[in-house]
C-alpha cells in the first residue's frame, strides 16, 4: 500500500493526533479519549502516522508515547513553499511578458 | 523603485482551496489578455523549464481550453479548462481535469474549480485566483505534483526529499 505524508494528513482524525502529541507525548489510550472511535481505530492512524514518520514512538516502562517528528512536519511546509514558489516563478514571467507587451503597445 | 507588487499565497486545508493573490504593473485590459489569449497565455503559464502548449482553445462560456505542460525531459502533462462563466475584464471560472493528450479526461487525477477576479487601482491590476478541489485528498495530490514540476528549477536538497519519497513509497 502506498503511504506518504500526504495520505497521512489526508485524514482529519490522523490530523487531529498530530495536533494532540505535537502538545505532550500521549498514549493510544490518552488519545483514543479525544475521539468517538475505538482504541483499535486510533491505533491503525497511528500506525500510518508512524510509517511515514510523522510520529515516533517512545517506550516509558510498558506504556507507549506518542511524539511529534518535527522535521518531517517541516518537509510538508517546504512541499507547500514549493508550490508558492511556482506561482511566484509564473508570475515573474508574466511580468516580463506584460512588459514586453506594453512596450510593443507604444 | 516602485513599491514591490503584492504577492499572497494561502491554502485553506478546510475548504480544500488555494488561495493566490497578485498584482501586476499594469492596466487591466493588457492583464486580463494575459489570462485568456492562448499565445500570450503560453509565454507564462508553465514554470520554467516547462513549457505551456495550448492546442486550441475557445474562451466563452462552454468554451475549452486543451493543453500541455511539457517539462524539459520531453515529459507531457495535458489538461482541459472547461470555461463555465465569464464576465469581461471582471472575472471568468473554469473547471480543470487532466486528461490523456486524445482530450480523454483521467477520472483517477483530481479536477479543480478555478474562479478568478480583476480589478485595477492606480494603474496596478489584482488577480484573486480561488483553486478548489473536491477533498483535501485531492488537493495534497495537486501540491505533490506541483512539487514534482517546480522540482528540476530547484535546490539539491529537494532531490534528496524526492529520493526519499520515493524509498517511502517502495516501502510502504
Amino acid at each position: 500500500m502506498r503511504r506518504d505524508v500526504f495520505q497521512a494528513i489526508a485524514d482529519p482524525t490522523r490530523r487531529a493526533i498530530l495536533v494532540l502529541v505535537a502538545v505532550q507525548a500521549m498514549t493510544p489510550n490518552a488519545l483514543a479519549e479525544h475521539f468517538d472511535t475505538t482504541r483499535q481505530a486510533v491505533s491503525k492512524h497511528l500506525r500510518v502516522l508512524a510509517e511515514c514518520e510523522l510520529v515516533k514512538q517512545e517506550y516509558q516502562g510498558r506504556e507507549i508515547y506518542y511524539t511529534l517528528q518535527m522535521e518531517k512536519m517541516k518537509e510538508i511546509d517546504k512541499w507547500l513553499e514549493q508550490f508558492r514558489k511556482i506561482w511566484q516563478s509564473r508570475f515573474s514571467q508574466l511580468d516580463n511578458v506584460l512588459l514586453t507587451m506594453k512596450k510593443k503597445k507604444k | 523603485m516602485k513599491p514591490s507588487l503584492l504577492f499572497d499565497f494561502t491554502v485553506d486545508k478546510s475548504s480544500h482551496t488555494v488561495f493566490v493573490k497578485r498584482e501586476f504593473d499594469a492596466a487591466l485590459p493588457l492583464v486580463w489578455q494575459a489570462f485568456t489569449d492562448q499565445e500570450v497565455l503560453d509565454r507564462w503559464w508553465a514554470p520554467k523549464p516547462w513549457l505551456s502548449k495550448t492546442k486550441y482553445m475557445k474562451f466563452e462560456e462552454g468554451g475549452r481550453r486543451f493543453y500541455a505542460m511539457c517539462g524539459p525531459e520531453g515529459e507531457e502533462h495535458w489538461s482541459v479548462q472547461d470555461f463555465t462563466a465569464i464576465s469581461p475584464k471582471k472575472h471568468f471560472q473554469f473547471h480543470d481535469a487532466f486528461t490523456d493528450k486524445e482530450e480523454n479526461i483521467n477520472p483517477d487525477m483530481p479536477g479543480s474549480d478555478w474562479h478568478l477576479d480583476f480589478s485595477e487601482t492606480g494603474g496596478r491590476t489584482t488577480v484573486s485566483i480561488a483553486i478548489k478541489h473536491r477533498s483535501l485528498a485531492d488537493l495534497e495530490q495537486i501540491i505533490q505534483m506541483g512539487f514534482k514540476e517546480g522540482f528540476t528549477m530547484t535546490l539539491d536538497e529537494l532531490e534528496r526529499l524526492l529520493d526519499k519519497l520515493a524509498k517511502e513509497k517502495k516501502e510502504g
